[in-house]
């Protein structure tokens, strides 16, 4: 019996399960949202998560990989979106009832009172720092900080990953070329946090939780965030191990485990199979213009033929706003795009879409 | 006990720091944070949503705190840790050894995972409650660099260890920039950077080379970030957070209902 749960662990956590998985669970907890914010659920999730780790504690692999001190912080970064994640569905699932009849929101109710700074808000803040002090210095005194052998450049580390906040990113390797998965979509990142403000025209949620007022910008940040950020994050930290193989929570870290590389670019699967040539162009542009269409078509043509319906849904058709539509959807077209990529990986092993190895320009 | 806490209170060394009597009237608790330079911070008065920690979640405050403790515990490394490759890792190991229950390198590298995790969590507060909306949109932002400050912070501190996990992490992570595009000799466009053949951009002087002060994670490139982990950087984020806090109140506080 306990054999077979951890085979059916090992093959649940695999990546394309896992990511399939997690995007229904999201969209099923937002849209079930009046069952899942009860405080039973939260409560039902931490007992049945820790006696499945009690319960594993003594498998061999599966302690190996959780007790890396180091490992530590990720296992409170995943209870901690957890909580966070239900505090917020559970106080916006509250507001939302409140707001249909016609009652002010938790924060509108409060928020009109003031308190005194001193000693109200002085001693939140004390006694917050005390008992995360005091959480620190014991964490510290039982857990010594690692140190391995000294650096040494002729031996590389099997797997050798980025510090464990960027595993996202390292993941993101898996599907992409350092250029896109390194550089330009952690800027977009960046560009795209900055841009959320100037972006989001909606006026309602200014300073309470809600999900009624709000259902596109929230779910939008719980998938970008909650399954593109941290559940790869953790993939990237329990689920990865040499060579960058997948390995289940129970699986050993066997160095020799090297699934097939069979991937095919694009141009491949147009010029052999659907062309039936035997040779593909030799010039570069010609080899890769179907993909070079394809991409056309969905970064530029596609927000022109969007540009109408989605102006009227999201800015009132207003003209005004046509530049925040274009940085949105440019933006949104490149987040799109992961897992567009991931999908046909996972369906018919898609090299590249564009694949211009020449000029290091592979998409 | 009372008379003598009425006798220290009175005395003129008491006063000529206090400036009010204890805060326990509407007119003293004004005081104790108008007169007081570290909670001039905060108004005197706050809405109630404000200080509850199920609509805060507390976590810019943690992340400003572990922010502190970064800075004190990293302070006393500084006293232990020379940047060099020769000593970097044994310095790392003579604090392991010689200093009896020492906790500072644990306590600045178990908050510094910490640290990240609040920033994410706080900014992740701030999305749900819709709190970048105006008249806060620019504070958003600098957030957002704050946030990646962070993330650069932790980054850089994680080679000065100077062992295999540090140099290969950073190996890894510093790999990316050989592709950025135009800039990165392996990344897009660099080899249209040429004149009579001759390629302007190559593994000796792209912004990986920049960035490590070599072709590979060595001496240079601990040099580097050891600057920028301990001088740099900080100092670009105490000055952001400074004004990161000071656009919090002029914005209106912490944001609520309007």
């Amino acid at each position: 019996m306990g054999e077979q749960i951890k085979h059916f662990v090992d093959w649940l956590t695999q990546p394309t399960l896992y990511f399939s998985l997690s995007v229904l669970a999201i969209f099923a907890i937002l849209k079930f949202r009046a069952i899942f914010s009860k405080t039973s659920v939260i409560v039902a999730f931490f007992a049945i998560g820790t006696a499945f780790f009690v319960w594993a504690w003594d498998d061999p692999n599966f302690n190996r990989i959780i007790t890396k001190p180091d490992n530590v912080p990720i296992l409170i970064l995943l209870a901690s979106v957890v909580y966070f994640s239900w505090l917020s569905l559970h106080r916006a699932y509250i507001n939302d009832e409140r707001t249909k009849k016609g009652l002010p929101t938790l924060e509108g109710e409060t928020g009109k009172q003031k308190v005194f700074t001193w000693p109200d808000l002085v001693y939140v803040e004390l006694i917050c720092m005390v008992l995360f002090l005091a959480l620190l210095v014991v964490w510290s005194i039982k857990i010594g900080a690692p140190i391995e052998e000294p650096a040494a450049q002729a031996r590389t580390p099997n797997p050798s990953k980025a510090p464990w906040y960027f595993l996202g990113l390292q993941e993101l390797l898996v599907y992409f070329d350092p250029w896109l998965a390194g550089v330009l979509l952690p800027s977009f990142i960046i560009v795209g946090l900055c841009a959320i403000p100037y972006i989001d025209m909606n006026p309602k949620g200014n300073g309470y939780y809600t999900f009624e007022e709000r259902r596109f910008a929230v779910s939008f940040f719980w998938v970008g965030f909650l399954l593109f950020w941290v559940s790869f994050v953790i993939l990237g930290t329990f689920l990865r191990g040499p060579n960058w193989s997948f390995f289940g929570p129970f699986e050993y870290w066997d160095l020799h485990k090297l699934p097939p590389m069979v991937n095919v670019d694009l141009s491949t699967y147009f010029w052999f199979d659907l062309m039936g040539n035997s040779k593909a162009p030799a010039d570069p542009l010609v080899r890769e213009l179907p993909g070079i269409v394809l991409l056309l078509g969905y970064f530029a043509v596609l927000p022109v033929i969007l540009q109408k319906p989605l102006m009227a849904k999201l800015f009132d058709g207003e003209r005004r706003h046509l530049v925040r539509y274009h940085l949105m959807m440019h933006l949104l077209l490149w987040f799109g795009l992961i897992p567009i990529k991931m999908l046909l990986r996972w369906t018919i092993d898609l090299k590249y879409i564009v694949g211009i190895p020449e000029w290091f320009f592979n998409i | 006990m009372g008379k003598l806490t009425d006798y220290v209170q009175n005395t003129q060394l008491w006063k000529s720091v206090f400036r009010h009597g204890y805060p326990d009237t509407p007119r003293n608790r004004t005081l104790a944070v108008l007169s007081n330079f570290f909670l001039h911070l905060h108004p005197v008065k706050v809405r109630r949503s404000g200080i509850q920690l199920s609509y805060t979640w507390c976590m810019g405050g943690l992340t400003f705190f572990l922010f502190l403790i970064e800075t004190i515990t990293g302070l006393l490394l500084m006293f232990y840790y020379r940047p060099t490759a020769d000593l970097a890792y044994q310095d790392i190991m003579a604090l392991r050894e010689h200093v009896p229950i020492g906790i500072m390198r644990e306590l600045h590298r178990w908050s510094a995972h910490m640290m990240v995790i609040t920033v994410w969590l706080h900014m992740y507060r701030v999305f749900l409650t819709g709190s970048y909306k105006p008249p806060r949109e620019f504070n958003w932002n600098v957030g957002v660099i704050l946030l990646v400050l962070t993330l650069l912070l932790s980054f850089t501190g994680y080679l000065l260890p100077w062992d295999q996990l540090a140099v290969w992490a950073i190996t890894v992570g510093t790999n990316m920039a050989r592709a950025t595009p135009f800039l990165g000799h392996e990344g897009p466009g660099a080899s249209l950077i040429s004149f009579g053949g001759l390629n302007f951009i190559h593994a000796g002087d792209d912004v990986r080379f920049g960035l490590l002060a070599g072709r590979f994670v060595g001496e240079g490139a601990l040099l580097r970030f050891y600057v920028l982990h301990c001088v740099g950087i900080p100092l670009a984020a105490a000055t952001l957070m400074a004004i990161h806090f000071w656009r919090v109140r002029k914005d209106g506080g912490i944001s609520g209902p309007l």
